[in-house]
């Protein structure tokens, strides 16, 4: 154990100050305010927190690192146990990277209930950091689960018109995939009694069982649709653009950039190393659906009237690839993957942000209701230029790293697919420059649009540090790459032992013999 | 200090970005200035230090840091100075510096703003584009590739408030990316095949194999991204941005669509010589657009009204041309004529600019004529540009554009020299119409307007030049020639595009072909020259890889025996008589005769029509796959399959659910946990919902 408890600190802090906000009297709002600095400065703590935890972190390590376990519910084996590797560090930094922004940026937006909202949002935190923390399943399932329950009262009750459908459904669909996967720990627990006499919910000690091939199977299954309701992978996205529509800006901000990155660091943690036969025997299929879901999700993105289900959707699109990615599972395709997320949660979370500023000031999302916003608010369309284009991919911004990564890791497993995916840069180019041109391009044709104010200080505080991560990441990805590495590695060549059935391939042969002759995932 | 050359561009692009609000035009025009000439300083002194090497071992590398690194790859920052890449960068960073320099009076009526604006996006373009060239390896130069991609995209819609600006904007970029798409799959092809993505390791590798008999890795991996060089540089079947491109201002319009980024296409393949001579069939590929885009784009420029349009038309064209030099294996060759033509088409599109500032925006050339006498310096420099263009003897443009014409025809390759040949013709003519109809004969009057009703483009008042104050063009009374910052750009680019062509005189005219010889290493894999046993010259030894090549040396010097002078030397006759034969039929038509031209419209005038119309290829395009796209999208895949299907049968097992659940319930004895847990989570949320709402 460490010396400093710092993951759990890390996932109680949040929670703490929340419940602490919760018991300033509060009836007439006059501590709004006070509540709203007080919620900034427990996420900003809770950032420097993570900041601290990557400062300790070994990248030479692929073990997880920082490790605490306690006995929780001895006689199932059950554990709190919590440990950070090269894979969900950044994750963990990502989520608190973006909670300070999102409370940031509701300051002006959210008037109903300000303590409740500053303290779901802090629940939500801690839920979200202690998903990708759990060493322990059971743990991890409840964290999983209680995640979903801030999230819901943040959709129903800050959301907008239809927000008690939109929560609903959001609710009902991720609770029916993560009851098949709880059906599935049990088993795994069940299994681990029958192999070593006695029950335990540690993933390691998981990792090391040795489940029948055809157990594999049902198990996989079970995970990977709770996990793929969650990406969401399609065909199971269509709760995604309603809770999208129907959050709160922060609740997008969130929902988009955490959120979304518990399904695919779910398959990368749990669904594929855990069932290495199953997960390469179902990898293929796996990938032919994220593919479907990079070209699908561009299409429809393309050409939807209402800016927030257009990144919701594009959203179905940029996660096609980081699944793609851990598909591919080699290590190009699964940093990728990773850097990926990380992307995605940056880009998808500042355009959740920009596009919540300008609902902020003209209360619709429709495309059509603007036209010509250069003319009036130069900076604001400024940083939704950056934006856009670390959002399409552009080289020397983040998005064409992992873009690339996974492209080539993709590729070296299965170029047919890899390309098709491909095309997802174009139709991405496609769907983001028509929606930037047609809001900000032009001349002002409605007049409400006229007396919009740029940008104020709060707005370019919760702008500006996405925007300096979008570029940091594109010139830099070596910062992150590097401690990501062991940990991945490891992953690889787990998934490399179960080599045997990764050779299944589902689209036509490969147009292109390749030289070197790597099996799809030798090299690393 | 390589990384000193895109460097100081973009100190200059962020210092205009940053405070260019607070500047003053002459500040933040100054500042863009000297950005460049500093760039062009650095790129003359790393040129010169390569000048210092031996001829066979000149390069220059500088890794800048690490980038990308993920497994057995690894693309770190490198950038490489080479004698191809040397010629580049001098083209980019001249042309470019002269470009912006005619930029601080051509832009001049813009905000203090909007001025800073427009020279930070030329900045950022001129570092994307040196990046491009001094890449080391694929992903490197697809920074640059992409970003040159992104700054046309601002530049082409820098009048943004205009719809057709910024649809010719977004056309760019989306077209672009069906190349970059290419680009990307082919360098994903190449790393498959060679384990690498530099370019000089891809050519070592390369380079020992035997070219490909059949169809294979390597040709496909050149067939990508030969469609990525046809994005940019705006080939069949993807040229359809350039032409609309001209809604940019005029000087963007010379250096980006005309001068340096159209031509990345031609550099990158330059840059894979070896790679390509290993696909021949690709290479016949490439021969073929370029003949068939030279052809087509000089075919359509005989009938465009707008001035920019026909140089746009005749930068396609021109294109088209380095495609048929690098097609035929004369890659020397092509990329002599890309380096000439930066001078005479940046000379012809700031000329135009020149025009189009005195008339206040016009750019129909019905609308002008007689500009001879009052823009002499403009006149007179378009002139020499329009000479050069059209390959008249002795001017920049005659050596390189033989050389490629006398490389497809030694090479064998007769019906695609026979082609050129045609284009070539068409060049001389349009360029002349271009001439005569501007700056010889009477200004047109006002009263010919209605005659011009009719046309689908003509241009509005105040066409693209945001105009403030200039209206005195539209009274026809006494117009500015350009004003001294134009002026002496046009002269000293006019001085070029005469005596630029003198680094590559063939050996036939008494010349020793320098920029071939300083180019060759270039184009030759790294290592052969020291395997050949023979001692044969990097040339030579590429020479035996080119296809249909082998017996006739590349070094267009010695080898050839007495018989081939005389073919050479006849062939140069020829297109020396058809460049002649081209301004004359121009002269006839649009100087001496105008009627017969509008006879012959009218005569043909279904193909006038045709042709006014760019063959209707974007009319194609629109109907057969943007709008089918479009529309599949919204009604099919949108309204149907996702809200309808897949969501429809989200919801409708929502409602068996909510119908069988009391049986179900009955049914599930197994799993007690999940469900206690399911029905207290469902307990909290709807009491929660209750309280809190």
């Amino acid at each position: 154990m460490a010396v400093v408890p710092i993951l759990s600190a890390l996932v109680v802090l949040p929670l703490a100050g929340a419940v602490l906000l919760l018991l300033v009297r509060n009836r007439g709002h006059e501590r709004d305010r006070f509540i709203q600095w007080s919620a900034l400065g427990v996420s900003l703590a809770e950032f420097a927190l993570s900041l601290w935890m990557w400062r300790g972190f070994d990248p030479s390590q692929a073990d997880f690192q920082m490790v605490e376990r306690v006995d929780w519910i001895p006689s199932f084996g059950i554990q709190y146990a919590v440990g950070v590797d090269g894979i969900s560090l950044f994750l963990v930094v990502l989520a608190a990277f973006l909670t300070p922004l999102a409370l940031v940026s509701s300051w002006r937006s959210v008037h109903k209930k300000v303590r409740e909202f500053s303290f779901f949002m802090l629940a939500l935190e801690s839920a979200m950091i202690g998903v990708f923390l759990s060493l322990d399943m059971f743990l991890f399932y409840v964290f999983w689960d209680a995640m979903l329950i801030p999230m819901y009262f943040l959709i129903g009750i800050w959301g907008y018109e239809r927000r008690v459908y939109a929560a609903v459904k959001f609710i009902l669909y991720t609770m029916a995939g993560s009851v098949l996967m709880l059906v599935a720990i049990l088993t795994v627990a069940y299994l681990h009694s029958v192999a070593t006499g006695s029950y335990s919910f540690d993933y390691e000690a998981w990792l090391t069982l040795a489940v029948p091939r055809h157990t594999q199977m049902w198990l996989f299954l079970a995970f990977a649709v709770a996990f793929a309701i969650k990406v969401p992978l399609f065909p199971f996205h269509t709760w995604l653009p309603d809770a999208h529509v129907e959050a709160p800006t922060a609740g997008s901000v969130i929902l988009a950039g955490v959120l979304l990155k518990m399904g695919t660091y779910g398959l990368l943690r749990f669904a594929f190393p855990l069932f290495p036969d199953a997960a390469a025997y179902f990898a293929p299929y796996l990938a032919v659906l994220a593919v479907i879901g990079i070209v699908y999700g561009a299409l429809v993105a393309m050409v939807q009237p209402d800016m927030k289900k257009l990144v919701a959707y594009s959203s179905v699109s940029h996660l096609g690839f980081v699944v793609l990615g851990i598909t591919a599972m080699n290590v190009q395709g699964v940093q990728g993957a990773v850097y990926q997320m990380l992307n995605h949660g940056v880009s998808t979370g500042a355009l959740f942000l920009i596009v919540g500023m300008l609902s902020d000031r003209r209360h619709t999302r429709l495309i059509s209701e603007y036209g010509g916003l250069k003319h009036v608010v130069p900076k604001l369309v400024a940083a939704f230029f950056v934006v856009t284009l670390s959002s399409i991919g552009l080289p020397g911004l983040n998005g064409f790293v992992g873009e690339f990564l996974i492209l080539f890791g993709a590729f070296r497993w299965n170029p047919a697919l890899a390309a098709v995916a491909a095309s997802g840069v174009i139709l991405s180019a496609v769907y983001m420059l028509w929606m930037f041109q047609r809001v900000n391009y032009g001349a002002v044709t409605n007049p409400k649009n006229e007396g919009m104010q740029d940008l104020d200080t709060r707005e370019k505080w919760v702008l500006w540090p996405a925007i300096a991560m979008a570029v940091f990441m594109g010139v830099a990805p070596w910062v992150f790459l590097e401690p990501m590495a062991p940990a991945v590695n490891r992953i690889v060549a787990r998934a490399a032992e179960a080599e045997p059935a990764k050779v299944v391939r589902v689209a036509a042969p490969a147009p292109v013999e390749l030289k070197k002759g790597p099996g799809p995932f030798s090299g690393r | 200090m390589l990384l000193l050359i895109p460097l100081l561009p973009f100190l200059g692009f962020l210092i205009n970005l940053a405070l260019g609000r607070r500047l003053s035009k002459g500040v933040s025009g100054g500042v863009a200035c000297a950005a460049m000439l500093g760039a062009l300083l650095a790129a003359a002194s790393s040129v010169w230090s390569l000048l210092q090497m031996p001829p066979d071992a000149r390069g220059i590398v500088q890794q800048v840091a690490p980038w990308m690194e993920s497994g057995t790859l690894s693309v770190p920052f490198t950038l490489r100075l080479d004698p191809l890449a040397a010629v580049m960068v001098l083209v980019v960073t001249g042309i470019g510096f002269l470009i912006h320099v005619y930029s601080t009076a051509y832009m001049h009526e813009e905000r203090g703003s909007e001025y800073a604006r427009y020279f930070s996006y030329l900045n950022l373009f001129a570092a994307f584009m040196l990046v491009l060239v001094l890449g080391a390896s694929f992903p490197v130069m697809f920074v640059g590739w992409e970003g040159v991609g992104l700054c046309s995209y601002l530049l082409i819609g820098f009048w943004f408030t205009k719809q057709s600006a910024s649809d010719a904007g977004k056309k760019a970029f989306i077209v672009n990316r069906i190349g970059d798409f290419g680009f990307l799959v082919g360098m994903f092809v190449v790393w498959s095949q060679f384990g690498s993505l530099d370019f000089q390791d891809v050519a070592r590798q390369a380079g020992q194999l035997p070219p490909e008999a059949t169809f294979g890795a390597t040709s496909l991996a050149t067939l990508l991204l030969f469609l990525g060089a046809t994005g940019k540089s705006a080939q069949i079947p993807l040229y359809v941005w350039l032409p609309d491109a001209m809604e940019g201002p005029t000087p963007v319009s010379a250096l980006i669509h005309a001068a340096t980024m159209v031509t990345a296409g031609v550099y990158m393949i330059g840059r894979n010589a070896v790679l390509f001579s290993h696909a021949p069939e690709t290479l016949a590929l490439v021969a073929a657009v370029g003949v068939a885009t030279a052809l087509m784009a000089g075919t359509i420029g005989l009938v465009q009204n707008d001035i920019k349009r026909v140089l746009a038309y005749s930068t396609v064209s021109q294109l088209g041309l380095m495609f048929v030099a690098m097609g035929v294996g004369a890659f020397a060759a092509g990329i002599f004529h890309l380096y000439t033509h930066a001078f005479f088409k940046a000379l012809l599109f700031l000329g135009s600019g020149a025009v189009i500032h005195a008339l206040a925006g016009e750019q129909d050339i019905r609308r002008m004529g007689g500009l001879r006498k009052e823009l002499p310096v403009t006149y007179w420099t378009f002139l020499i540009g329009a000479l050069a263009i059209s390959g008249v003897p002795l001017l920049s443009g005659f050596f390189s554009k033989d050389e490629i014409l006398w490389k497809s025809y030694s090479g064998g390759h007769t019906l695609v020299w026979a082609v050129a040949v045609v284009a070539s013709l068409l060049t001389a003519i349009y360029m002349f119409r271009l001439v005569f109809l501007t700056f010889h004969g009477e200004r047109a009057s006002a009263g010919s307007e209605h005659a011009l009703a009719d046309h689908g483009h003509a241009a509005s008042p105040g066409h693209g030049h945001a105009v403030a104050g200039h209206d005195r063009a539209s009274e026809g009374g006494h117009l500015h020639d350009a004003p001294p910052a134009m002026a002496i750009v046009l002269v000293v680019l006019a001085v070029g595009s005469v005596a630029a062509g003198y680094v590559g005189v063939p050996a036939v005219l008494g010349g020793s072909n320098h920029i071939e010889h300083f180019l060759a290493p270039s184009f030759a894999a790294p290592g052969v020259e020291e395997s050949g046993e023979h001692g044969a010259s990097p040339a030579e030894a590429r020479a035996e890889m080119v296809p249909g090549n082998e017996a006739k040396g590349e070094g267009g010097h010695e080898p050839a025996g007495s018989g081939d002078h005389g073919a050479e030397l006849g062939l140069m006759a020829v297109s020396s008589g058809i460049a002649l034969a081209g301004i004359g039929i121009a002269a006839y038509f649009f100087l001496r005769n105008k009627d017969a031209a509008g006879r012959v419209a009218a005569r043909f005038a279904g193909a006038h029509r045709v042709l006014l119309n760019k063959y209707y290829v974007d009319e194609f395009y629109n109907a057969v796959i943007v709008q089918p796209i479009k529309r599949v999208s919204d009604r099919a895949l949108w309204r149907v399959v996702d809200a309808g299907v897949i969501d429809g049968a989200v919801n409708g097992a929502g409602s068996f659910v909510n119908g069988a659940s009391a049986i179900l319930r009955r049914l599930q004895t197994g799993s007690m946990r999940a469900y206690a847990l399911s029905v207290f989570v469902g307990v909290v949320l709807i009491l929660g919902y209750y309280v809190w709402r």
